[in-house]
């Protein structure tokens, strides 16, 4: 299946493009998606070009055309897709060739890496063979040499074990480790321009980090040209050189990464920034500079950084911590969640044994008080939310919930139905935690009819006025969630959650599936609400800035135990442990600066073999 | 994966014992006495009807009946139906023939409706994806005994393609206008369910990775979809297959088949319970063998299925 057998090998690849030549040069392109007999554009008239050794970030919202026209590139859209302009690859056109011409260049000279490693490797063959099928398209080698190849690309990638990841079938590999299989399928053939489809999304934050540092290496190694799409400005602030921000189909602003963080021209630029949530900038008070806390913490040094300047930044940290635990308020009150040594379990299944989540977790939440709880997947911070709310029993210990024993209470009991009560929870995913033919109205309405607190006019005077609280406009009522955007639906997940009056509210990763803008907005109403009304909040993230913005308490698990906790300053001015101290680190700056500062730190966190 | 065979052949224990009971019960509680059916309107003598029914074991209640059944059963001792013919000979006739034409139709079948569906799914929307989803619509709409005649009419009497009836001399060329009327109402159902299963993985990440890797369309059809889109369609043969082993009595009634399904309504008429427990104790090892094959398929078809 060799299409080019008259390609170079691999090894003595003579057609290197220069440094800094220009290897992509995109010149008016414009892409279209036919919807119901009609043109709807997705890009508008984009121009940009790629260098060598030079990643180009584009950024952009959901909906703004960055992925569309990435995909354009390479005639990768579906078949109701219009694409205009030109293209050119080292001078060469790619937009117009016949579709034979277009496919020497796919994976040859531009390679793709996509957001979800799980889904985009085929799930029914091995990695091993997925990369060799690769190399053998493009190269006319035998079996064995695509092999030893594709070993090569494995060991490239910094996979652990080459040999056994060859063998393995995607599933069979953890997030990072898929995405670097990927990573080292796009770079097989050597290509002259690789497009990142926000490659990192799916994955922790510490895994992410390491992916960063995978690429910017095998830059510098390899001296590919990239183009990045993502919506995370951290991951842009990390990795870029230049930046293209796009909204609705058009570039609005490029220039380096320096000036578009430094000195943003555009308006959107200006509010996409500003949105950003920012570890250590979160909450009204001070902002906390964490670099300087991790530096203090682990007596670590920086190269990019005067000594002096650490030092006093250090000193300024500790005073503000100082000042902080001087201001902490009493906690009082009867706790509205308390958790003694509780471990919980998933109960067995059929031939599945009982997994055990959570393993002797003690936390405390006052009423008033938003609890952070972060941790990255697979911590048991989720099963922590859904056991509060009673729906994993508790193995052992004790759980509290409200003055009651949740732990002790009966499996869909009375009891556990009228503890439920006083719980409201706010579900990740809004779109498929509404019913969809409910129309919103009913939706908020209904734990207040089931729990017989309102009927007829007053609980329509109810709903309005629950509405207005979330900031939607009361005849959005009779609407149905597939009317709504992300974050409306969102808005009503938190109403229905609110609507029988909780002490408790339960929030599982309420915005981790919204846009930037949208997330900074939900926030901002959640606060006010919180501030308003008073009840005590359960926040389960993975995202340490959102975490920041919110908690008065944060909460940090590891593998089922909590491993740190303590009030906001304590954990962001002075970690203790290791691993908060990690997962700090690995949270990307908005800001190439203070990010360069930040990657430097995690560098020495990682070499002074704290696991 | 070996223990995970011998737990599946064992569960056939409790499967067996279930379904011959409940079919031996069955049979037992037809009203009508099948002796006297037997000699039709003459009276045989009363020592006649006594031995018959000492042979048969029908003066016996029920319990010990189905306790000598087993009994016969497990010494390989299938005995006599009521036309004195040997049980055991009967299957030996019957069951070879059901499986060349549930064969016949099982590949009818596979080969047609994947390719039609994969076809249709490659061009959904398209004139070729319209005219076979209405074609597959009216084959599944019209019921199998208006086919059978239509096919038989048209294709064995006035075209002279295939021998209308089989009779006695049933061999896969005579087989192939049963198998065709059999196999045209799943191949329906087998032709929409790839072609549904091809268009979902068409827009799957992977593909369009295998897209970016700059593999042909035809690689990325057949390496990439079509392992991936097999899945659901193996499961519905699979399950299709036990029923067609069952016999089909309509075609096989139509088509004058000698195979399981013929004989098995003959035996139900007559109420001649042996040979009925007979017949379903095969059906049902055919039954759970083809399950297990299906599931051993379905693994080696999708790596993250693993059995233990």
């Amino acid at each position: 299946m060799t299409d080019n057998s008259g390609a170079i090998p691999l090894e003595t690849d003579t057609d290197k493009t220069a440094p800094g030549a220009k290897v992509l040069e995109v010149r008016d392109l414009s892409v279209d998606f036919g919807v119901e007999k009609k043109w709807v554009p997705a890009a508008i008239g984009l121009n940009y070009e790629v260098r060598a050794g030079e990643v180009l970030a584009i950024v952009g919202e959901s909906g703004s055309g960055k992925s569309a026209s990435s995909m354009a590139l390479l005639g990768l859209l579906p078949s109701n897709s219009r694409v205009r302009g030109s293209v050119k690859l080292s001078g060469r056109e790619l937009i117009g060739p016949d579709a034979g011409r277009i496919r020497e260049v796919r994976g040859k000279d531009v390679a793709v890496i996509f957001q979800e490693p799980m889904t985009a490797l085929n799930p029914v063959y091995t990695v091993g063979a997925q990369i060799v099928e690769t190399l053998r398209l493009h190269n006319a080698i035998s079996p064995d040499e695509a092999k030893e190849r594709a070993l090569h690309m494995l060991d490239l990638v910094e996979l652990p074990d080459p040999e056994k990841a060859f063998k393995s079938y995607p599933h069979q590999l953890s997030g990072g480790q898929r995405q670097r299989a990927m990573i080292a399928q796009s770079l097989s053939c050597d290509p002259k321009l690789l497009i990142a489809d926000e490659p990192t999304t799916a994955l922790d934050v510490t895994v992410q980090a390491e992916i960063l540092d995978l690429m910017r290496h095998l830059r510098n190694k390899l001296d590919s040209a990239i183009i990045l799409i993502t919506h995370d400005m951290g991951v842009v602030a990390d990795l870029a050189d230049r930046i293209a921000v796009m909204r609705r189909g058009v570039i609005v602003e490029t220039g380096t990464a320096q000036q578009i963080f430094s000195n943003p021209q555009h308006e959107y630029t200006q509010a996409l920034l500003a949105a950003v949530p920012h570890l250590g900038q979160g909450a009204d008070s001070a902002d906390v500079d964490v670099t300087a806390a991790l530096a203090a913490a682990t007596h670590s040094e920086l190269e990019s950084v005067d000594p002096e300047e650490l030092a006093r930044r250090e000193r300024e940290n500790e005073e503000a911590l100082k000042v902080a635990a001087a201001e902490e308020t009493k906690r009082k009150g009867e706790p509205v969640l308390e958790l003694t040594d509780v471990a919980i379990e998933y109960p067995k299944q059929g031939r599945v044994p009982a997994f055990r989540a959570v393993e002797g977790a003690n936390l405390v939440i006052y009423p008033g008080e938003v609890l952070g709880l972060v941790g990255e997947s697979g911590s048991g911070k989720t099963t922590i939310g859904r056991a509060a709310v009673g729906l994993l029993p508790v193995a052992e210990g004790t759980m509290r919930v409200v003055g009651q024993d949740i732990s002790a209470a009966k499996r869909n009991g009375k009891q556990l139905h009228r503890i439920r009560r006083d719980i409201g929870m706010v579900f990740q995913d809004p779109s498929s935690s509404l019913n969809p033919r409910l129309p919103i109205g009913e939706s908020i309405g209904e734990p207040m009819f089931l729990a017989g607190v309102a009927k007829g006019a007053a609980l329509q005077g109810r709903i309005e006025k629950l509405l207005d609280q979330v900031e939607l406009p009361r005849s959005y009522r009779n609407r149905y969630p597939h009317e709504l955007s992300g974050g409306q639906k969102q808005r009503v997940g938190i109403a229905r959650a609110l609507s029988l009056q909780p002490k408790l509210m339960v929030a599982d990763e309420p915005t981790s599936a919204l846009d930037v803008s949208v997330q900074a907005k939900v926030l901002e109403l959640f606060q006010g609400l919180q501030r308003e009304l008073g009840f005590a909040c359960l926040f389960v993230t993975h995202d340490l800035a959102v975490v920041d913005v919110l908690a008065d308490r944060i909460c940090v698990m590891q593998r089922g135990r909590i491993v740190e906790q303590g009030t906001r300053d304590q954990i962001l001015r002075n970690p203790q442990e290791a691993y908060t101290q990690r997962l700090l680190a690995a949270v990307p700056l908005p800001d190439p600066e203070k990010q360069r500062e930040r990657r430097e730190l995690r560098a020495q966190l990682l070499a002074a073999g704290i696991e | 994966m070996i223990r995970y065979i011998i737990r599946r052949l064992l569960q056939v224990i409790p499967v067996f014992l279930g379904t011959t009971l409940l079919v031996y019960y069955m049979v037992f509680a037809l009203p009508g006495d099948p002796i006297a059916a037997l000699f039709g309107d003459r009276q045989p003598p009363q020592s006649v009807i006594d031995a018959l029914r000492n042979q048969y074991n029908l003066d016996q209640p029920f319990w010990v009946q189905y306790g000598l059944f087993l009994k016969n059963l497990f010494t390989f001792n299938l005995g006599v139906d009521f036309t004195q013919q040997p049980i055991a000979a009967t299957l030996a006739r019957i069951f070879p023939v059901t499986a060349m034409l549930a064969i016949e139709a099982l590949i009818i079948q596979a080969v047609f409706g994947v390719l039609f569906g994969v076809f249709a799914g490659l061009r959904k929307g398209k004139l070729f994806d319209s005219t076979v989803l209405v074609a597959s619509l009216v084959v599944i709409a019209v019921p199998t005994f208006v086919l059978g005649f239509v096919f038989q009419l048209v294709f064995g009497v006035q075209l002279g393609w295939a021998k209308p009836t089989v009779g006695a001399s049933a061999n896969w060329g005579n087989l192939i206008l049963p198998a065709v009327v059999l196999g045209l109402v799943s191949f329906a159902y087998v032709l929409r369910l790839t072609r549904t299963s091809v268009i979902e993985n068409m827009n799957a990440d992977y593909v369009r990775t295998a897209t970016a890797k700059g593999l042909s369309r035809p690689r990325v059809v057949l390496a990439h979809i079509l392992r991936n889109s097999m899945i659901p369609v193996v499961t519905y043969l699979g399950a299709n297959l036990g029923g067609l082993m069952g016999g089909a009595i309509v075609t096989e009634g139509i088509f004058n088949v000698p195979g399981v399904g013929n004989k098995l309504y003959q035996a139900v008429q007559r109420g001649e319970g042996p040979t009925v427990v007979a017949i379903v104790s095969v059906l049902v090892l055919v039954f759970v063998v083809a399950n297990l094959l299906v599931d051993l398929l379905y693994a080696w078809l999708d790596p993250r299925i693993r059995y233990e």
